[in-house]
């Protein structure tokens, strides 16, 4: 390649940029408008389902962190495990997803959304029923593929994003 | 007249500060340089705002449970991080990877590095001065890179998808044929981005002997990766031992002459280009099957030591595990590339000016998570 | 009959007023100062949205829009916070010098537009010695930013402002050398009357000139290519790191007031100033600055940064050899080219041009190595 100085390769440069203000921006303009997060998202909180929980801890070891909290009694009466206490740290949480994919009874789901921020430290720190599914709280298809065929598809950029005004 | 002698003025050098925040170091880096006017005499580097204790907090992990904590090592391409402790943990229990494990570990690492190299061209541009132009558009072509990890793993940035054995889940059916439009876009980009700013007189200017790193001075300081590859060293860990099943694959390494700012960024470019090329030929050669070996949550290595490195994109990143049979190792080193990448800095800097210090700091590609750990 | 013997015998006598101004003297005075007080807060505001639309558009993404309709009234938004922020000086700073220099600095932006035309006779002084008294009063403005740099007691600013006066007093003299070609073409230092002499607009007849100036216009103001006294990602921001509040506002509002005043500059003696068909007078003036003012937008979205010693060897051994050498040239054209003949004129000048630059820039260094130290 010469080494040459008298101009050219800024013209070029130039031309490049100019033919950039003639095509489409990249952009999306948030609050309006949003792009579908991916299927197997890891969002910000995590989903228990008391029904199908056992208490057997295997989510408390595997968490690199040890947010996860378990206090179980035993139910003589039906002679299993009852879980009294379940408290995930979120605030600690790395949204790693090793819980879920440790999760032998697939009682874990993580989240799908991503706007959870609170105003206080001590909210982040959420139990037993503030940790289950709801329409506000959807899950994610993360190692759960029957929930992700469900869940909307991922906007991609490599397909042409088209601007609405 | 009595004739006077020559009045000359008193100077000194100064030291000037380029603090651990900064416009363009890239991370908590300090610099306290010892200026003569504009000239730089000497440097000092002041490395650790970042440390974390990663490799203690190793000792206290399971080795399925570190896998998260390699992605805050070398935040910008997470994903080679996961497979060099992988593979060193696989090496260390003889573990066996299946075949399409093998073949989607290849596609992503070569995702990664045209990942990192966007972000390396892009800041290196910027800090050129090209008020932030080169950067958006290596930006855009990069995000579209992260929306496919985003959809395999769930995840923009730590990705925690490689596990022991394998993979943690295989990939949806909508990846391949966006991999395919990706790979054609990123094609025409890379033409069009040549045409931005191969041939600017002004980055010519700039960047050709610019920080020159002569060849033996690499090799003596363990440099590796693309700095050492554009100073004429032909050295890459995938043709020179070979992990994972990369000679089945064939490219070209691309090779500098002289050292300079220049040549690191056309090694680079060329280094995309080449990933390119491997990834079409495993899009097509992919097999199907199991995408994990049965390897349990957690593993028990025997005992004994273990090290394994493999070509990350900023350089040859490596992890020496020792395991005395329990569910955590006993010891984990790591190779920072970046820290060694940056000890010849002080060499290349000697004699030329501030605003070149930046642009030779900004082409060696660092990483402050790999350099404090 | 040359082209100098039919200027010099049509030059009017000149009168600082038109004769039909109603109310004489001070309320022609009068008007003028408000109006140009309004016109260049005016034209900064719309300069400023130019720059962050077009400059993000060519950066594909869209710049601000939510601040008024399309995003018009964020120059007004800016304002309003910048008055809203204390004021910091800092403790060791000599307070009057800190003071004062954005009022130097700022002043004569505004001076430069007393003396140019918006119509045929519509200034606010129509001095018979406008070229030179914008000339003189352009220098002024580098004392002020002298002055911030010192006054700040800060080593950041103090080399950026030294970096501002060496770059400054480099390129006046290829500016004022392009100037000069223009003037012999014309025949009168007034702005009116080299308006009223470009029957052909004179960037064709002076192309040489015409980038001389510009080159030498964007090194004056600071702006990008040649943007180093403020380099974001070397020195913080130069020297108006320590300013802030309405101070600092007045800095970012002499970028812009210079950058609009050069662009005004350009379009009255090299575009033809306020002529043009259809549209009313002072409405052609507006949009030719505009034109000129989106032309650096795209060199600044565009091009690296050069360095200061590529910058002062720009000016010296390029710049200033080649003004030389048009001067020359546009001598012997005045004196001996037939009035009846003006295109080809202009289709040799254009040679020349290509020719010059072509070969001139194999001749010099742009720029030092690396020093021993």
């Amino acid at each position: 390649m010469k080494f040459e100085r008298y101009g050219i390769g800024i013209v070029k440069g130039l031309s490049v940029t100019i033919r950039h203000m003639l095509r489409h921006p990249t952009v999306d303009q948030f609050p309006e408008q949003r792009l579908n997060i991916s299927r197997r998202t890891r969002g910000n909180e995590l989903i228990w389902s008391r029904e199908r929980c056992t208490g057997c801890g295997t989510c408390a070891k595997t968490c690199p962190q040890g947010v996860i909290e378990i206090v179980t009694a035993t139910n003589l009466a039906d002679n299993k495990y009852e879980v009294e206490k379940y408290q995930v740290d979120t605030g600690y949480c790395i949204q790693c997803g090793l819980c879920v994919e440790a999760c032998p009874y697939d009682a874990l789901f993580m989240g799908y959304s991503y706007e959870r921020a609170k105003y206080r430290r001590g909210d982040l720190v959420q139990a037993n029923d503030e940790l289950q599914e709801s329409p506000e709280r959807p899950a994610s298809g993360y190692f759960h593929p029957d929930i992700a065929k469900k869940l909307p598809q991922q906007t991609l950029l490599v397909e042409k994003i088209v601007e609405k005004r | 007249m009595t004739t006077t002698e020559m009045m000359t003025l008193k100077t000194e050098p100064f030291v000037l500060n380029f603090g651990p925040v900064h416009p363009s170091t890239h991370g908590v880096y300090r610099m306290r340089a010892t200026l003569d006017g504009e000239v730089i005499i000497d440097i000092e580097p002041v490395v650790g705002y970042l440390h974390r204790g990663i490799e203690k907090l190793a000792e206290e992990r399971t080795y399925t449970g570190f896998i998260p904590l390699t992605d805050r090592l070398d935040y910008i391409s997470p994903m080679s991080n996961n497979l060099a402790y992988c593979l060193a943990v696989e090496k260390l229990a003889g573990i066996k990877v299946p075949e399409r494990a093998e073949y989607i570990r290849i596609i992503i690492a070569e995702l990664q590095r045209l990942a990192n190299h966007c972000v390396a061209v892009g800041s290196f541009l910027n800090d050129a001065g090209a008020y932030f132009t080169p950067f958006m558009y290596t930006f855009r072509e990069r995000e579209k890179i992260i929306d496919l990890f985003d959809m395999v793993c769930g995840q923009r940035l730590t990705y925690n998808y490689m596990r022991i054995g394998g993979v943690s889940q295989d990939i949806p059916e909508e990846f391949m044929p966006a991999l395919k439009k990706l790979v054609d876009q990123l094609t025409r980009f890379i033409e069009e981005y040549e045409r931005l700013l191969k041939q600017n007189e002004i980055l010519l200017a700039r960047a050709k002997d610019v920080g020159i790193l002569p060849r033996e001075t690499a090799i003596n300081y363990g440099i590796s990766g693309p700095v050492a590859r554009a100073s004429g060293v032909k050295w890459d860990l995938r043709k020179a031992d070979p992990y994972s099943i990369y000679d089945r694959f064939e490219f070209d390494i691309p090779v500098g002459e002289t050292g300079d700012c220049y040549d690191r960024y056309r090694v680079r470019i060329e280094e995309m280009r080449q990933s390119l090329r491997i990834l079409k030929q495993a899009m097509k050669d992919i097999p199907s099957g199991p995408v994990k070996a049965d390897v349990p949550h957690l593993v028990r290595p025997p005992a004994g030591e273990a090290y394994a490195h493999l070509e990350a994109p900023k350089g040859e990143l490596g992890f020496y595990l020792v395991s005395d049979g329990s569910i955590a190792p006993y010891r984990c080193h790591i190779r920072p590339t970046s820290l060694i990448n940056l000890g010849a800095l002080r060499e290349m800097v000697r004699g030329w000016k501030v605003a070149d210090l930046i642009i030779i700091f900004g082409s060696i590609d660092i990483t402050m998570g790999e350099v404090d750990r | 009959m040359t082209i100098a013997d039919a200027v010099i015998n049509s030059l009017p006598m000149q009168a600082t007023v038109t004769p039909d101004w109603p109310g004489g003297y001070w309320w022609h005075w009068l008007f003028f100062t408000v109006l140009l007080i309004v016109f260049v807060l005016c034209m900064v505001m719309g300069a400023i949205y130019i720059e962050r639309r077009g400059m993000a558009r060519m950066q594909s993404r869209l710049g601000p829009n939510r601040t008024g309709p399309f995003g018009l009234l964020q120059a007004v938004a800016d304002a309003i916070k910048v008055l809203l922020k204390e004021n910091i000086v800092p403790d060791k700073a000599d307070k009057l010098v800190h003071w004062l220099a954005p009022v130097i600095a700022f002043a004569p932006a505004m001076m430069i537009f007393a003396v140019v035309p918006f119509q045929d006779g519509a200034l606010l002084a129509d001095l018979n010695i406008g070229i030179l008294y914008v000339v003189a009063i352009s220098s002024v403005s580098t004392v002020g930013v002298f002055m911030a740099g010192w006054g700040s007691s800060n080593k950041y600013s103090l080399l950026g402002a030294m970096r501002n006066v060496a770059a400054v007093v480099s390129y006046e003299m290829p500016l004022v050398l392009a100037i000069v070609g223009v003037v012999m073409v014309a025949g009168s230092l007034s702005l009116n009357q080299i308006v009223l002499a470009q029957d052909i607009p004179f960037f064709l007849v002076q192309p040489l000139g015409f980038l001389i100036f510009f080159i030498a216009g964007c090194a004056e103001i600071n702006r990008s290519p040649f943007d180093l006294m403020e380099a974001d990602s070397e020195l913080v921001a130069g020297f108006h790191t320590e300013y802030s509040g309405m101070k600092f506002a007045m800095f970012y509002l002499v970028e812009y007031a210079e950058a609009i005043a050069i662009s005004a500059i350009i379009a009255t003696i090299f575009l033809g100033g306020w002529r043009g068909p259809f549209l009313p007078d002072w409405l052609w003036f507006i949009v030719k600055v505009f034109v000129v003012f989106f032309l650096m937008v795209w060199t600044r979205t565009t091009l690296p940064r050069v360095r200061i010693d590529q910058l002062m060897a720009l000016a010296w051994k390029f710049l200033f050899p080649l003004a030389l050498i048009n001067l020359f040239i546009t001598a012997v054209q005045v004196m001996f080219w037939p009035p009846a003949l003006p295109w080809l004129m202009v289709v040799v000048n254009i040679v020349i041009m290509v020719i010059l630059v072509v070969s001139w820039s194999k001749f010099f260094k742009l720029g030092w190595g690396r020093l021993e130290v």
